[in-house]
This record gives C-alpha cells, sequence and structure tokens, in this order.
C-alpha cells in the first residue's frame, strides 16, 4: 500500500490523510503539485484540497495534513484546485503541472 | 433498502451514538485518521488488516468475520454505523462487506468524515471499550458479489460500471504512480463497460446526490438499462462499493453486484478482451 508521504490521484487503496510539505519534494518524472493551506497566519490542518479538471470533473482530494499541506500526483495540464474549509470556506487556484517540476501554492481562505 | 433506511445525518449520529444497540464504526485504509480523533462512540475497523486476508487475495473467511465482530463488540442485533475518510469509500466497502455476511441492519453516516469535519462537530480520542460478543455470520451471499467468470459472461448481456476515472478507463493510466503494487498488466476497460465515475454520484460535501440526480445520471446520461442486472467495478472494488451502494441501496435496483477483482484483476487476465479509448 502506499506510504504516508503518498497523496492520492483517484485511486483505490489511495491513502487518506494529508501529508507533511517541509521535506522537501523530488517530482523525479512526475508531475507534483503541493502546498499549504493557512487561515489567520496558521496552518489550517482541518480542510479538503481537490483538484478538479476540465468543466470541474473531480480528480483527486486529500485532507490536509498537520501543518495544512497536500500533495497531488497529477498528469501534466492545467487544473483547478479546490480548498474547502471549516465555516463553508472554500479558495479556487488554477495550478499547472508539468512532469518533472514540483509545482508549489499557498492558499490563504 | 431506501436512501431512509441506509442513510443517517450527522444529527442521527449525535442523538444516537452512544445508544443500546446502536454500534458507531469508523472504516478507512489508514486508521491514523482515527487515532488523531474521531466520532465519540466510534469504534475502528481497519480496511485492509481486519478485512483482507493476509496472504491470499481474498476477504477473511466467515469465521474470521465472526472472530473480527466479536472481538470488536458487535452483536447480530446491533445497528452498525459507518463512516470514514474519502468520501466514504471504504465505509461503503464495508457496508457492502457486512452485507455479505449477513448483517442487514447496517447503514452509512451521509459524507462520512469529510461532512462532520468541515461542519466542525466535535471529535474526541476517547476510545470506548465494548464487551466481546458471540457474532455468528452466515455465508456470503453470491448474490452481491461478482466473479471473473460472471463478469466476463456478462459483456455484452449486463450493465458493467467502471467507476474509474476516464483516464483509467480509456487506458492512459494503469493506476496511479505511486501504487505500483497494485496495477494490471494491461490498461483499458471491459467491453461495453460504461464509466460513470463514482464522483459523479457524490456532493462536494461527500453527501450523495438526490435520488432524481442519481437516476438522470446513471440512466440518461450514462445509458444504463435499468431493466438489466449490474456489476460495478474499479481498480480493487472500493470505488464500486460507493457506486453499489448507490444503485443497490438508494435506487433499490435489485440485482446489482461489486465486482472486487476488479481492473487488477481483469487486467491481468490471460486472454480476456479488453477496450481501450474513451467512453461513447
Amino acid at each position: 500500500m502506499t506510504s504516508p508521504d503518498q497523496a492520492q490521484v483517484d485511486g483505490c487503496g489511495a491513502q487518506a490523510g494529508g501529508v507533511p510539505v517541509t521535506a522537501a519534494t523530488d517530482a523525479g518524472s512526475q508531475a507534483v503539485v503541493e502546498g499549504r493551506v493557512v487561515r489567520d497566519n496558521a496552518p489550517l490542518s482541518t480542510g479538503y484540497a481537490r483538484l478538479l479538471g476540465t468543466g470541474d470533473e473531480f480528480v483527486a482530494e486529500v485532507p490536509l495534513g498537520e501543518d495544512g499541506g497536500f500533495r497531488f500526483f497529477a498528469a501534466p495540464g492545467t487544473w483547478r484546485l479546490r480548498v474547502l474549509a471549516p465555516g463553508g470556506a472554500r479558495a479556487d487556484r488554477s495550478v499547472s503541472a508539468e512532469y518533472g517540476k514540483v509545482t508549489k501554492v499557498e492558499v490563504t481562505v | 433498502m431506501s436512501r431512509s433506511e441506509a442513510l443517517v445525518d450527522a444529527e442521527w449520529v449525535e442523538a444516537h451514538a452512544g445508544d443500546p444497540g446502536i454500534v458507531l464504526v469508523e472504516v478507512d485504509e489508514d486508521t491514523s485518521a482515527y487515532d488523531k480523533g474521531h466520532i465519540r462512540n466510534a469504534i475502528k475497523i481497519d480496511w485492509k488488516k481486519d478485512l483482507q486476508d493476509p496472504v491470499r487475495r481474498d476477504f477473511v473467511d466467515r469465521v474470521g468475520f465472526e472472530k473480527l465482530l466479536s472481538a470488536r463488540g458487535i452483536s447480530n442485533d446491533d445497528t452498525v454505523v459507518l463512516y470514514g475518510g474519502n468520501n466514504n469509500w471504504f465505509a461503503a466497502y464495508a457496508y457492502w462487506y457486512f452485507k455479505l455476511y449477513g448483517h442487514h441492519n447496517v447503514k452509512l453516516l451521509d459524507g462520512g468524515r469529510k461532512k462532520w469535519e468541515l461542519e466542525s462537530r466535535e471529535l474526541t480520542t476517547d476510545v470506548p471499550q465494548r464487551p466481546a460478543t458471540s457474532y455468528k455470520a452466515s455465508e456470503q451471499d453470491p448474490a452481491l458479489r461478482a466473479k471473473r467468470d460472471e463478469v466476463l459472461d456478462a459483456i455484452g448481456k449486463r450493465n458493467l460500471v467502471d467507476v474509474r476515472s476516464p483516464d483509467e478507463f480509456a487506458g492512459r493510466l494503469l493506476a496511479p504512480a505511486h501504487l505500483p503494487q497494485e496495477q494490471a498488466q494491461r490498461g483499458g476497460h471491459i467491453p461495453t463497460a460504461r464509466n460513470v465515475p463514482w464522483s459523479k454520484a457524490a456532493n462536494e460535501d461527500g453527501t450523495f446526490r438526490s435520488d432524481d440526480d442519481l437516476r438522470t445520471l446513471y440512466a440518461d446520461e450514462a445509458g444504463l438499462d435499468f431493466g438489466k442486472d449490474t456489476i460495478a467495478y474499479c481498480r480493487i472494488g472500493e470505488r464500486s462499493a460507493h457506486t453499489w451502494f448507490v444503485l443497490h441501496e438508494l435506487l433499490e435496483q435489485p440485482n446489482v453486484k461489486n465486482y472486487d477483482g476488479s481492473w487488477t484483476e481483469y487486467g491481468s487476465l490471460v486472454g480476456v478482451p479488453i477496450e481501450l479509448g474513451d467512453a461513447r
């Protein structure tokens, strides 16, 4: 199964749980989108990050980690990143992913 | 079964989770979520460690299931209320699994752990102690579980619903790159299968869409013939348990099976037909 530092890409048996993003990520041959969610200048540890495709088609979702972190191993392309936070708060960002690169995003809700 | 019998909401759980005869169970692959905080009175079941045979690719057998439920303090008469992360994937899988072994009084918390968290409801690290029971399970109900020969025979005859993402369906993705050990030998889908990703059945907060929306999704948009029997599959069978729940429990379709061997089995079989490309 997965190891704790791996996030899901809409896979059966994918890891549930956010990931700490303090450690540097080696993208290798993957297209990585990772980042952190902040509320009131503090990491938001309760919430969810969703990766959406064309027409807001669902691709993947992870719960935020203790440090507000999330990570997706996406396919190359442009995606919509949506953060869901308690209290009905949400935030959308457009993100681009490419092979061999870690795209970093910081989101404030 | 119907929506009102199969689902409960958060208010119901807050009011009844501690009642005698009610057992709340969090089901996840990664039980660290439970350990960090869970709904009061909930016990945990590990989707893999508790429900899968440690050697063969199969479920724990009837005796193993009896031992598990007895040790967790679940009685035959208890109402089991399941919830979990990943939009209730693993909870839906456990729901199907409990039904498979004849435990009929099962419910899902609509929205699972995600909706509960987003509504900032109470989580606790207190672990309830439940005295052991002497649980008796039935033999597996073959009406709920499809195996490979039955799936092969169903091509072109029954509804086959592939609930994976469009890229997996088309054969562009064999598996997420970080899960190579669960990868099938070949990509694609079972011929004649319709692609209805599980996520289309769920709202953003993890709750199930309305019955009307779901009927439209499967019958009108995906072209499922509700007059035929149906088999749902994904990659290892828990996303398709979510869809089995929708079709069998919410929409009350009588003959729906989950193929838990799913693509990791089918895509590695020698000589079986495979179709590539996007849904038509």
